[in-house]
């Protein structure tokens, strides 16, 4: 057998597709830590609510999908503004682990209110869309919207840091913490208008997985860890790093999992990731 | 604690069998110790700054050490755990010596050691014509009619050998935390988790500092992962490694109280009488609530983590030690 057939292209081109799935995913936590400096380790959790409100508006309530999206969006948005107004804020000036302890706190109670609401069995948003095929090659359809959509937010993300008012604001509060509340730059207000950003990101991210996955209590725990990963991959709150890191995640993923089971795909990302973390902790893109 | 005391209180629990508990508060006994064991084996580096979220890595391979070198070769357990500690001191070694080296620390060192504990389970899971994949694996009974114990096979049919094996883990690892906190290396390592540089500075060898605690931690955390397979006869790559139980060591020792040598253990206790209460509280309803004692739980850690830093046990001699004649206050000891 050729090595490069047609079926190994496949495997880079979902890598590619998945790529962007997961910078969407990472972008939200990466910003607010490049942002706050706090790791939000129930950050898939929010995902996971994300996604149980779509689900609930659209099978239960019988919502529109686009509205119930929609809906879902500002749900996590929400969330993550109150997460850093009643939860973090409260532990900003302690220790920076208890910062990160404190969301793990979260994390145990998000999963377990899914469950006291939705019970542990797998829900599907029954939204159902046909591959798309190419010569011999199939691609499914909602991880190229997933794709493009996460292109889009990325892109969105980025001009809004740059082109906007409060995107510069945000920009130079996470530069210099003591001077820019000096320059007038109210850190308490911007810290939630980041936070509420971050959360919307990660609706988003849920607006598009749950095309793609069933939904259950302990679904952040499966892609939770790979989203920790790429941020500090790509260097904590380095945002181009996160992308970079997210694509090269995703191939180790997709042709790993071509060429033994994915399980494997998976053990060689993170094998590869403590590898880098060694060579360079930074992240491949961070600044000294 | 005053010695008399401490050897009051170990042998009224070595005598609790006696009592003629029923089987099942015996077993909630025997998951406390387990736990509890557990528990003390992180703290020993975690109090010291090195907060790990990887050891459910140690506790997987001392795990599944046993039960597949027991099932595929029928080597006895005690190989099998000895094969356990020696992988995960060598695990310790090369996730240990890069981490110290390259003053990966905080955020990052958490982070590390998470990827750690999501590449055990993942192996677990791949290897699944040896381990049983996700659906876990039960060691091979040695037990029959009339059978009971065997030594050989690490299996006692009686609740009553486990609650003696087990507690007498529980009291070694008390006791290693009582050495850790009374020896030089803690002082080092206490002065490394303010400010690293100075501390190297003063001669302190930094890496071989954090080493020596991480290797004692891992050795002891695989030890309880043996403990664990053999008492409960049943693992899977979810219960013994992985994000989920990583963070729960974590989270059971911040909630028992870091920085006290019983903290750990009463955060093991206070987790499973949180369910334990939850169940004889709402009786029939138990079941209508799934996860009602995670969702408390998850509540409760927030709040301490907030309001209570020092944990249950922590707070708890604070104030009373604000409250005894001799009016030492609570920061006089740190």
């Amino acid at each position: 057998m050729e090595v490069f057939d047609i079926f190994l292209l496949e495997a880079v081109l979902n890598g590619v597709l998945l790529g962007g799935l997961l910078a969407l995913l990472s972008l939200g936590l990466n910003l607010v830590f490049g942002v706050i400096d706090v790791v939000w380790i129930c950050y898939a959790e929010l995902i996971m609510i994300g996604m149980y409100a779509v689900y609930l508006l659209h099978v239960q309530l019988g919502w529109p999908v686009l509205a119930a999206m929609a809906a879902g969006v500002a749900v996590v948005a929400v969330l993550g503004a109150l997460l850093h107004q009643f939860i973090i804020r409260p532990v900003l000036a302690a220790e920076p682990i208890n910062q990160l302890l404190v969301t793990g706190g979260v994390l145990f109670f998000l999963q377990a209110a899914a469950t006291l609401a939705f019970g542990i069995e797998f829900r599907s948003l029954g939204v159902k869309m046909s591959p798309v095929s190419i010569g011999e090659m199939s691609f499914s359809l909602p991880r190229i919207i997933a794709f493009a959509v996460a292109v889009g937010g990325v892109a969105a993300t980025y001009l809004f840091l740059t082109r906007t008012y409060v995107g510069t604001a945000i920009r130079a509060i996470s530069q210099d913490r003591q001077i820019m509340p000096l320059m007038g730059a109210d850190p308490d207000r911007l810290f939630v208008i980041t936070s509420a950003l971050g959360g919307g990101l990660a609706g988003l991210a849920a607006c598009l997985l749950v095309l793609q996955y069933d939904i259950h209590p302990a679904i952040g725990l499966s892609f939770g860890p790979i989203t920790f990963l790429i941020c500090v991959l790509g260097g904590l709150g380095n945002l181009v790093g996160g992308l970079v890191a997210a694509f090269i995640f995703a191939q180790f993923i997709s042709v790993g999992g071509f060429f033994f089971h994915i399980e494997w795909g998976y053990v060689i990302a993170f094998v590869f990731f403590i590898a880098v973390m060694f060579w360079r902790p930074q992240g491949i893109l961070g600044g000294k | 604690m005053p010695r008399a005391l401490l050897g009051v209180s170990i042998a009224l629990l070595a005598l609790l069998p006696l009592s003629g508990i029923g089987n099942y508060p015996l077993h909630l006994v025997i998951n406390c110790l387990l736990w509890g064991y557990v528990y003390t084996s992180w703290s020993v580096m975690g109090r010291l700054g090195l907060v790990s979220f990887g050891h459910g890595a140690f506790l997987g391979i001392g795990a599944y050490a046993v039960v597949m070198l027991w099932n595929n070769f029928g080597v006895s357990p005690w190989l099998g755990a000895i094969a356990g500690i020696v992988v995960s001191v060598v695990v310790a070694l090369m996730i240990g010596i890069p981490c110290f080296r390259f003053k990966i620390v905080g955020h990052y060192f958490a982070l590390v050691t998470l990827a750690l504990s999501e590449v055990t389970r993942l192996v677990i899971v791949a290897l699944r014509d040896q381990t049983g994949g996700s659906l876990g694996a039960t060691p091979n009974t040695a037990l029959a009619q009339g059978v009971t114990v065997s030594f050989e096979a690490l299996q006692f049919q009686s609740k009553i050998a486990w609650f003696y094996v087990i507690l007498a883990f529980w009291l070694l690892a008390l006791w290693v935390w009582h050495v850790v906190d009374r020896s030089m290396t803690r002082l080092a390592l206490e002065a490394i988790s303010q400010e690293e540089d100075a501390a190297a500075s003063i001669g302190i060898n930094v890496t071989k500092s954090k080493l020596f605690v991480t290797i004692i931690s891992a050795v002891m955390t695989s030890i309880g992962g043996v403990l664990y397979a053999q008492y409960q006869m049943y693992i899977n790559p979810e219960t013994v490694s992985g994000i989920g139980i990583s963070l729960q060591m974590v989270f059971g020792v911040i909630a028992g109280g870091m920085y006290v040598m019983l903290g750990p253990t009463v955060g093991a206790a206070f987790t499973l009488l949180l369910a334990e209460g939850l169940r004889l509280a709402l009786g029939e309803h138990f079941k209508q609530f799934p996860a009602l004692d995670l969702a408390i739980y998850g509540l409760l850690l927030v709040l301490f983590i907030i309001y209570l830093p020092k944990g249950i046990l922590g707070a708890a001699l604070d104030a009373w030690k604000n409250r005894s004649p001799s009016g030492l206050p609570a920061t006089a000891k740190k």
